[in-house]
């Protein structure tokens, strides 16, 4: 079946079942491999992009329900790499493994839209649903106060 | 390792000029070797392009440990170039390498020197073409920032235009070279983000599950969900037909069972089912139908493990491994005698990148695309599976989502081979969070049943261990051993350890500071309860149970399989020394810089402290803990102290390590578990068998003492004693002792 979705910014069309989650439809179909496969049941966050400008968890969102929405994957967050948490990311070392690192990016970039300035439990609430089985989440902490405190700004 | 005297370094000229150098041993003197070691033929690790572009080669496989950067900084250092100038390459599997696992903590210690030598020697090599070119003699010239410079006249030429003719410059011999002072180092010692980190953070493909090329199918492998089981039927026909499937078949079982499994005992069978996109093998896999021969494996349980446990733990135990003094007396004269049993689980790995791999089988030959930690070791699986020749199978290494030692077991490559010899065209496995919990080599479990007993000063005179673990009469199962001269063997007058072993049909093996990360727990806790026994401060206690500084020795905790180096003994590896004043003095400064005894803490609120000497490194940690209504837990911070030598490489890896470690301990600690029923495991994602969150992240602070030793390893080190030192501190705040784990089981959970 085929459905319209706009990623990136760039209108695609996709013949798949409605029923295909986004993140394998992400991954297989449109080779956007930074969305991260974990767990599939939206326990770990490795697989979140916005979708509508919302964080979501694409292993749990069939291709169906995201018909004709705007959809922004890591590889679209920004045009050169130069947002200002992929700055912060850089200049704290924060990814491990790194398997983790785009959802934790993607997550932290929704709640810097919605709290420019973050408070540390602000930075829990909204990134508890990710987590970092290599541990990163002192610097993943530190990256987001350094993001919202303007890190990079003039590197930019 | 230290390079072997008889290896001597190679170049080759680069097509399109410039040179490679690298290291090698001769033939003869490989066969002369105590054991025959794979012939290190010529291969390179320094690229110099006639533009001066470096390229530096690590050979190591990353498993998010910081390889990539440790040993080219290591080669780039005495190279002399600028580290933002280099470009690091991923070795492939080669013999021309040297071995390449990754394992152990052992990065940092095998190759500290022959790496230094590697950059040193390319160094001499360039330096004497400029001489040359110059016709001056070489002790005028100096390198520096990727030039070569003439002292007197102030000349010089960069790598580039040197490169091609440095390639024709005598190798130098690696004895006569001289590595630099540490007080010179530029690179070594300098914050280095992470080669990756501009890939990862900007999504491009970095993992082994990100590997694709046009044409690739995507397979999916149903295994028994009992170790060992076989397939009776299956209705391939039905699954056959769903959307998208272009191949489902069976694979035949080829394991091994026995009351112990070998580490890799054989290819688990299963069905196969190979289509164009993952997803739509995995939806015809809920189509299918499989009727299994479970095997002896389906009549086991968690639950009758630790009922046999509690039976053995009233014999004697079946092997007595050490016996020290007179324990019957020792347990008599003590002052106060304590006896305490204590358990912990099985657990998984579950790095977050599900095991996966791609693979071509082509004319007979194979080509494999994985994030194993031992490729050699992998590629030899494969061929003894498929019948091949190891020369017919490449072997490419990919970065791995983590790994924690999962990836020392090549499973999944061979399932990934035994597919695509079947269909001959690419093809990526990908297992589903579910295979790869229920398909672990686990971390095994056990049980200690202690006795101990303290004199009237608070000395620790008698300690008896009765060790319940897994395997069957002289033999472990993997990774379920213990050490008799691990601590405190060695540091008590009575002492005794002995093991009984029950017979397993599940596959275990090496997680992170295997053997370490379970049994520290039990030592550190226990030695806990006799300090407060003696009514003693727990960090006195230690101190007075270490003893003045001499060195003892002891076997290192159970290692996960690592190949040796060319030239090194298989007895190099096995024993350590137990050096008491490296551990006092972590103890010391971890206590001191966490004020301990010093601070005024509210009531529920306290610390806990904890050391132990796994992999090459001695740590120390203090946790500060409160416990809340409900036994609900908050750890406020921990604090580590880890002396690993001399010199850090990457103080941000290095400290990175430390604080996943930490973390990692805090997860085992609270929630991780891996139990049985009719022979299957029960957990099948990380909604129960939980990773710790960032809201339950405590503050860590971190520091290194550096001590004039070698430097050493930090993968694994800093783990094992963040659990006691935070049980120790829920006791201290609480009066509640821990000796089971997970904390879940008691009621506890985070706050
Ligand atoms: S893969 Fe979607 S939450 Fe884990
Ligand atoms: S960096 Fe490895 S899982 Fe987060």
């Amino acid at each position: 079946m085929a459905i319209n979705l706009t990623v990136n910014g760039r209108a695609q069309t996709v013949d798949a079942s409605p029923d295909t989650p986004l993140l394998w439809v992400l991954r297989d179909v449109m080779n956007l491999v930074g969305t991260k496969y974990g767990c599939g049941i939206g326990q770990c966050g490795a697989c979140t992009v916005h979708l509508g400008g919302q964080p979501v968890r694409s292993c749990l969102t069939p291709l169906g329900s995201a018909a004709n929405a705007q959809i922004t994957t890591i590889e679209g967050l920004s045009p050169d790499g130069n947002h200002p948490l992929q700055i912060a990311w850089k200049e704290i070392d924060v990814p491990q493994c790194g398997y983790c690192q785009s959802g934790q990016i993607m997550a932290a970039a929704a709640l810097l839209v919605k709290h420019p300035k973050p408070t540390d439990a602000d930075i829990d609430a909204a990134m508890n649903g990710n987590v970092c089985r290599c541990g990163t989440y002192t610097r993943v902490r530190e990256a987001i106060h350094k993001a919202a405190a303007g890190a990079g700004k003039e590197v930019a | 390792m230290q390079v072997s005297r008889r290896s001597f370094l190679r170049v080759t000229a680069l097509a399109g000029g410039g040179f490679a150098l690298a290291f090698g041993g001769s033939k003869a003197s490989a066969q002369q070797g105590q054991q025959a070691q794979p012939t290190l033929a010529p291969g390179s690790f320094i690229k110099i392009a006639p533009d001066g572009t470096v390229t530096l080669v690590s050979r190591n496989p990353e498993i998010g440990q910081g390889i990539r950067n440790m040993l080219p900084m290591l080669i780039a250092e005495e190279l002399e170039v600028d580290w933002k100038s280099v470009k690091v390459e991923q070795a492939d599997l080669d013999a021309k390498y040297g071995n390449q696992f990754t394992g152990g903590s052992r990065a940092a210690s095998n190759n500290w020197i022959p790496m230094r030598q590697m950059g040193a020697a390319g160094k001499q090599m360039l330096i004497a073409a400029a001489a040359k070119n110059w016709s001056v003699p070489e002790n005028e010239c100096y390198a520096s920032h990727g030039r070569v410079y003439h002292r007197s006249t102030d000349r010089s030429l960069g790598y580039g235009e040197l490169a091609t003719a440095a390639a024709q410059m005598p190798v130098p011999d690696l004895k006569t070279l001289k590595l630099k002072e540490q007080k010179d180092y530029r690179i070594i010692g300098q914050w280095t983000p992470g080669v990756d980190v501009p890939k990862i953070i900007t999504g491009q493909p970095s993992f082994g599950m990100d590997f694709t090329m046009p044409g690739m199918l995507y397979a999916t492998y149903q295994k028994c969900p009992v170790f060992g089981g076989k397939v009776v039927t299956a209705n391939l026909d039905e699954v056959k037909a769903m959307p998208g499937v272009k191949h489902a078949f069976i694979i035949e079982s080829q394991v091994k069972l026995g009351p112990v499994l070998d580490g890799e005992p054989g290819r688990e069978g299963g069905v196969a089912i190979v289509a164009d996109t993952w997803w739509q093998a995995q939806t015809a896999r809920k189509k299918l139908n499989v009727k299994w021969d479970e095997g002896p494996g389906a009549s086991q349980s968690s639950a009758e493990f630790a009922s046999k446990a509690a039976q053995i733990s009233k014999e004697k135990p079946a092997k007595v491994l050490r016996n020290a003094g007179d324990i019957e007396n020792g347990l008599k004269s003590s002052n106060k005698q304590l006896e305490a049993a204590y358990e912990y689980p099985f657990i998984s790995h579950a790095p977050l990148e599900p095991r996966n791999s791609s693979a071509l089988y082509k004319d007979g030959k194979m080509e494999i695309w994985t994030t194993s930690q031992t490729p050699g070791s992998g590629r030899a699986l494969v061929a003894k599976s498929l019948g091949m020749k190891e020369d017919d199978i490449t072997l490419h290494l990919l970065r791995a989502g983590g790994s924690f030692g999962r990836g020392l077991n090549n499973d999944f490559v061979v399932d990934v081979a035994t597919i695509a010899k079947q269909v001959g065209v690419l093809v990526k496995l990908i297992w589903s969070r579910e295979d790869d919990m229920t398909h672990d080599y686990y971390r095994p479990g056990g049980f200690h049943y202690l006795k101990g007993g303290v004199d009237t000063n608070g000395k620790i005179i008698a300690w008896s261990n009765h060790f319940v673990s897994y395997g069957d009469g002289e033999k472990y199962s993997p990774a379920a051993a213990i050490a008799p001269t691990e601590f405190p063997s060695g540091f008590v007058p009575n002492f005794q350890i002995g093991s009984t072993m029950m017979p397993l049909q599940v596959r275990t093996g090496a997680l992170r500071a295997p053997g370490a990360n379970s049994q520290c727990f039990v030592f550190q806790s226990f030695i806990d309860e006799l300090a407060h026994a003696a009514g003693k401060d727990p960090v006195e206690f230690r101190l007075q149970l270490l003893g003045e500084p001499h060195k003892e020795m002891v076997a290192a905790a159970a290692k996960p399989k690592v190949e040796n180096e060319p030239g090194s003994k298989p007895s190099d590896a096995k024993h350590e020394s137990y050096d008491v004043e490296r551990m006092r003095g972590a103890l010391q400064m971890v206590a001191e810089k966490s004020g301990w005894g010093k601070r005024n803490l509210p009531k529920g609120t306290a610390m806990g402290v904890a050391f132990h000497y796994s992999f090459q490194g001695y740590f120390a940690h203090v946790a500060e803990v409160t416990v809340l209504a409900g036994n609900k837990i908050k750890v406020n911070k921990i604090w580590v102290v880890g002396d690993v030598g001399s010199q850090i490489v990457n103080p941000s890896g290095a400290q990175a390590q430390v604080q996943g470690g930490v973390i990692d301990g805090l997860s085992e600690m609270m929630n991780q578990q891996i139990t049985l029923a009719q022979g299957r495991v029960e957990q099948t994602n990380y909604d129960k068998h939980g990773l710790l969150r960032i809201k339950q992240a405590p503050q860590i602070e971190v520091h290194f003492l550096a001590t004039d030793h070698p430097p050493t390893g930090l993968g694994e080190p800093a783990l094992p004693p963040v659990i006691p030192a935070v049980c120790n501190a829920i006791f201290a705040a609480s009066g509640q002792r821990i000796r089971t784990l997970p904390l879940v089981k008691s009621g506890f959970s985070w706050a």
